[in-house]
């Protein structure tokens, strides 16, 4: 058994696992976020996303113990005072979403990639960058025109910032 | 109407908590003392179990028990069954072999339960799995459904001589013959529907809850219809008495079928949680999922279809072996049967259909409906005809459909089905205009030049929807009434909540049920909550499977607002001394038609349950219940069209450009009904391109992830076109269809047409891998 301090959604927490514990589960079992979701064992579906230190992971591929020290942000970090994330909204907006379960991680997934690519994103970009995140409801087409409408308003919102 | 009522886009009111991570799903549920459940499962296809010894695993760390099926049996606990009764043509029943929620003498498939490991944590529970020795005596096994039927094969259940579980037929066989004979042109084909595990994302799980104090039992589970579940487990399987036990379907991450069974892991946690002592949870990995989780599809089937010298279908002919795996799940019987056969007329006219259909046990595991149900396979048998047809007779497959269109209604079918509205030539139109059908000579030597070779495919689809009328499935079978039931609530300030036997998993109810009452009553939409999933909650409920939930449950819904409306009306007309037959209800107001008064909705509502000044003889609250049993199936049709290249240098396939115009009749929700047309092409187009179960020789699952099971990616997709046009349904009181299915129903023969039409030979199976289409490409060279 291990404790493990790491910092989630900006608040220090700790929790006593066994060395073993991945850290989608110490996410879920120790600390009771359960938005983030396990939708396979072989680090396929990508509904285990968060981001960890900045950066997108699956939190099925990395142990508890790996991520101690480190700024982990699930999706119940993604919303500031009750206002949706734009990505979030854009999912809301333009139906990007069904059952919900791979949700989550599609978010984690989509905010990444728009940090890393901006307003530059079109549609093949994102449909590649998707490769790792399954869904079986939508069919893609709703979440690639809600991540390319949140990428859009994103990059214009920072472009008047600037 | 107001803004948020029927017809409108209106933004889903359960969106906020999946995107925040606020949903409830059945693994997210955690009790005091809850502990973990590991199963058992059989390594081998086939084997008896000479034994089984626990003694090591209940020793390990964290363990709290290990049980097996000689203890379920002890206790009483039933056997899975099959609620749909089949007949043989020879009148013999169908042979159901028993299936138990824990193997006790013999196992049939790679997967099938043996024991369950309740302990302190999963991985401990794991653990102590890996200890428990079971002694198996292994057999030989069949996973091929042809071979199975065979002289000498290896038997699964005594009951079932050769594997065959029925041997039923459907039609007029002599009438078919005798038009094959006389034929101008008879188009034959063989067809195989490859086999597909459904896969929800969110893989199954069960939380049983046993409390001595009440002798009461709490079963949380992912369930399309948690209703059925709890009739299953307490009338069939003795788990416990049906007002003992309550079982709550939460937020369900996607079913597409799977999720409508009842499985061995929710019986045999409850039943572990009573002899524990402790709550138990059981959550499936994905590995498991796909060894557990009910398949679809598998068939094999041979057709010969029949033209007149004027290009008109004069009969079909169908031959087909379906496989339903080592038991019969839940409605396993009626997919092949009265899902599949019954739609052979797809939209043609055919005085003289024939179909025989054998059903075939096999060491893999249970088939039941995935998304579409039998409709799939009879679309796909008959747009695969269709195409070979036109390509046979020289005509364009428009032209050849064209000639064959059923065109009025209402139309009896050869095969049960009685048709009720439709205009398959505006869908097709519609298509055709979309896909720019005649510019496809262009884009195909467009493609040429860069040494592509593109294809083009259509595929008009019909599927039943609106499962059904409770006395004609009664009369094929069924084991239950297939109506739909509601309440509607109207709170205290006029606040309304709806209670529906519906279940939503994605299909957003909570928005569209919400917009019919919102549309009938003017009221806005926040101010309607749609409850479902809760035994406790839900007076009574068939759930959703079968794209029912708008055309039964919603109706259901508006039978229990008829209700309301009258007795509101009833209460309005007294408070403003007016006769009830002018009061009307417009934007959350009573009104007395044609003069200034009326009475804000929150206000009659107040008057109901403060009940000072009620109409003499009216009962104060305002509370109405409905059950809704549909008078028809209800017919969506369409056509679909897909646009394909092929590299003839490695076989991979791009699907260039989809196409679907459906008739869905009326719309609640274009946005959500889009969403869900884009899902189930999606599900076509990865059954014809990608995805297929594949068994061994010996039963070993070769496709048991999603390393080795070929999901649809998001680049393995385009963006889709899709357009609806409206003939409405006559026989419900929304005039709706039913969406849910059509896109995986329509897509497959689409896409598999457009491949062949590329690469010039037409003997090509789903699904059209690189190397299947390599292959066929060269052949045809």
């Amino acid at each position: 058994m291990a404790k493990i301090t790491m910092t989630v959604n900006g608040r220090q927490v700790s929790g006593v696992c066994e060395d073993r514990t991945l850290l989608v589960h110490f996410i879920r079992e120790n600390l009771g976020l359960t938005g983030t979701h396990v939708g396979c064992d072989t680090s396929q579906c990508g509904a285990c996303v968060v981001h960890m230190d900045g950066q997108s992971v699956k939190s099925c591929s990395i142990l508890a113990a790996q991520a101690a020290g480190s700024s982990v942000i699930t999706i119940e970090g993604l919303a500031q005072n009750g206002e949706l994330h734009p990505v979030q909204a854009a999912f809301k907006a333009h139906h990007g979403l069904q059952c919900g379960f791979c949700t989550p991680g599609m978010v984690m997934t989509a905010v990444d990639m728009i940090q890393r690519h901006g307003s530059a994103l079109d549609e093949a970009t994102v449909r590649a960058e998707l490769e790792g995140n399954i869904c079986r409801c939508t069919g893609y087409h709703n979440i690639v025109k809600a991540i390319l409408a949140a990428a859009h308003e994103m990059g214009g919102a920072r472009q008047a910032a600037e | 109407m107001g803004v948020d009522g029927i017809g409108a886009r209106v933004a889903r009111k359960e969106d906020r908590r999946f995107l925040t991570g606020k949903g409830r799903y059945t693994d997210d549920m955690s009790v005091p003392g809850m502990k973990y459940a590991v199963f058992v499962r059989s390594p081998h296809a086939h084997a008896t179990i000479a034994g089984i010894d626990a003694t090591a695993a209940r020793a390990m760390p964290g363990v709290i028990d290990v049980l097996d099926g000689r203890q379920l049996l002890a206790d009483g606990i039933g056997n899975l069954i099959c609620g749909w009764m089949i007949h043989s043509k020879d009148g013999s029943p169908m042979k159901m072999g028993a299936w138990r929620p824990l193997a006790d003498k013999t196992v049939r498939y790679v997967g099938d339960a043996v024991a369950i490991v309740v302990a302190d944590s999963v991985a401990e529970a794991r653990d102590a799995a890996e200890a428990v020795v079971v002694d198996y005596d292994p057999l030989p096994a069949v996973t091929d459904p042809v071979q199975a039927l065979a002289d000498g094969q290896p038997q699964l259940h005594p009951e079932a001589s050769n594997n065959l579980v029925f041997d039923w037929e459907l039609g007029d066989g002599a009438a078919v013959d005798r038009a094959l004979a006389a034929a101008a042109h008879v188009t034959e084909l063989k067809i195989f529907n490859n086999r597909l595990s459904p896969n929800p994302m969110e893989p199954r799980a069960t939380l049983g809850i046993y409390d001595a104090g009440d002798e009461h039992y709490t079963c949380y589970t992912t369930s399309q219809n948690p209703h059925l579940a709890r009739l299953v487990m307490s009338a069939f399987y003795n788990v416990a008495p049906e007002n003992k036990l309550r079982v709550i379907a939460p937020d369900v991450g996607g079913g597409f079928g799977s999720k409508i069974y009842i499985y061995p892991e929710e019986i045999v946690c409850l039943w572990a949680s009573k002899r524990t002592g402790v709550p138990v949870k059981w959550t499936s990995d994905r590995t498991e999922a796909f060894l557990t989780d009910a398949h679809g599809r598998d068939h094999v089937s041979t057709v010969k279809m029949a033209f007149d010298a004027g290009n008109r279908i004069t009969a079909l002919k169908v031959d087909t072996i379906a496989n339903l795996g080592a038991y019969m799940s839940l409605f396993s019987s009626c997919v092949p049967t009265y899902l599949y056969a019954t739609l052979l007329s797809g939209q043609y006219d055919i005085p003289a259909i024939h179909a025989n259909v054998r059903t075939v046990y096999t060491n893999t595991v249970p088939v039941d409906a995935y998304r579409g149900a039998g409709r799939p396979e009879a679309t796909y048998l008959l747009e695969r005809t269709m195409e070979t047809a036109a390509r046979e007779l020289g005509l364009s497959p428009a032209e050849l459909r064209r000639t064959n269109f059923i065109r009025s209604f209402p139309h009896q079918t050869p095969v049960i089905m009685n048709y009720d509205a439709g205009d398959y030539e505006a869908s097709l139109n519609a298509a055709m205009a979309a896909a720019d059908w005649n510019g496809f000579a262009a884009r195909k030597a467009e493609a040429e030049g860069r040494g592509m070779k593109r294809g083009i495919g259509m595929s008009c689809y019909i599927e039943a929807c609106g499962l059904a009328p409770s006395a004609a499935v009664g009369s094929l079978g069924a084991g239950v009434g297939l109506w739909e039931s509601a309440e509607v609530k109207v709170n205290m300030v006029g606040t309304i909540e709806v209670m529906t036997g519906s279940h939503s998993h994605g299909q957003g109810h909570e928005t569209t049920f919400a917009q019919l009452v919102a549309d009938r009553l003017g009221l806005p939409i926040d101010s309607i909550n749609i409850v479902h999933g809760d035994t406790d909650k839900v007076q009574m409920g068939m759930g959703t499977y079968g794209s029912r939930s708008g055309a039964v449950g919603m109706s259901a819904v508006a039978k229990a607002l008829d209700k309301v409306e009258a007795k509101a009306k009833k209460i309005a007309a007294h408070l403003m001394e007016a006769d009830e037959s002018d009061i009307v209800i417009e934007d959350g107001v009573l009104k007395v038609a044609g003069t200034d008064k009326s009475v804000p909705w929150f206000q009659m509502a107040l008057a109901a349950y403060t009940a000072h000044n009620l109409p003499p003889g009216l009962e104060p609250g305002l509370k109405e219940s409905a059950f809704y049993d549909p008078a028809n199936f209800t017919f969506p049709a369409g056509c679909y069209i897909c646009e394909v290249e092929v590299d003839p240098e490695t076989g991979r396939t791009k699907v260039v450009q989809f196409v679907a115009a459906d008739d869905f009749g009326n719309i609640i929700n274009p946005m959500i009904v889009e969403g869900q047309v884009h899902g189930g092409i999606a599900q076509g187009i990865g059954q014809a391109l990608l995805e297929g179960v594949r068994y061994d020789d010996s039963g070993q699952l070769l496709t048991a992830s999603y390393l080795d099971y070929a999901m649809p990616r998001a680049d393995d997709l385009p963006s889709f076109v899709v357009s609806t046009s409206n003939t409405p349904c006559p026989n419900n009181p929304l005039g709706v269809k039913g969406c849910g299915e059509a896109g995986a129903i329509g897509s497959p023969p689409a896409l598999i047409n457009a491949i062949t039409d590329a690469i010039g030979n037409n003997q090509l199976t789903m699904p059209a891998t690189a190397e299947k289409v390599w292959a066929a490409a060269q052949a045809a060279n």
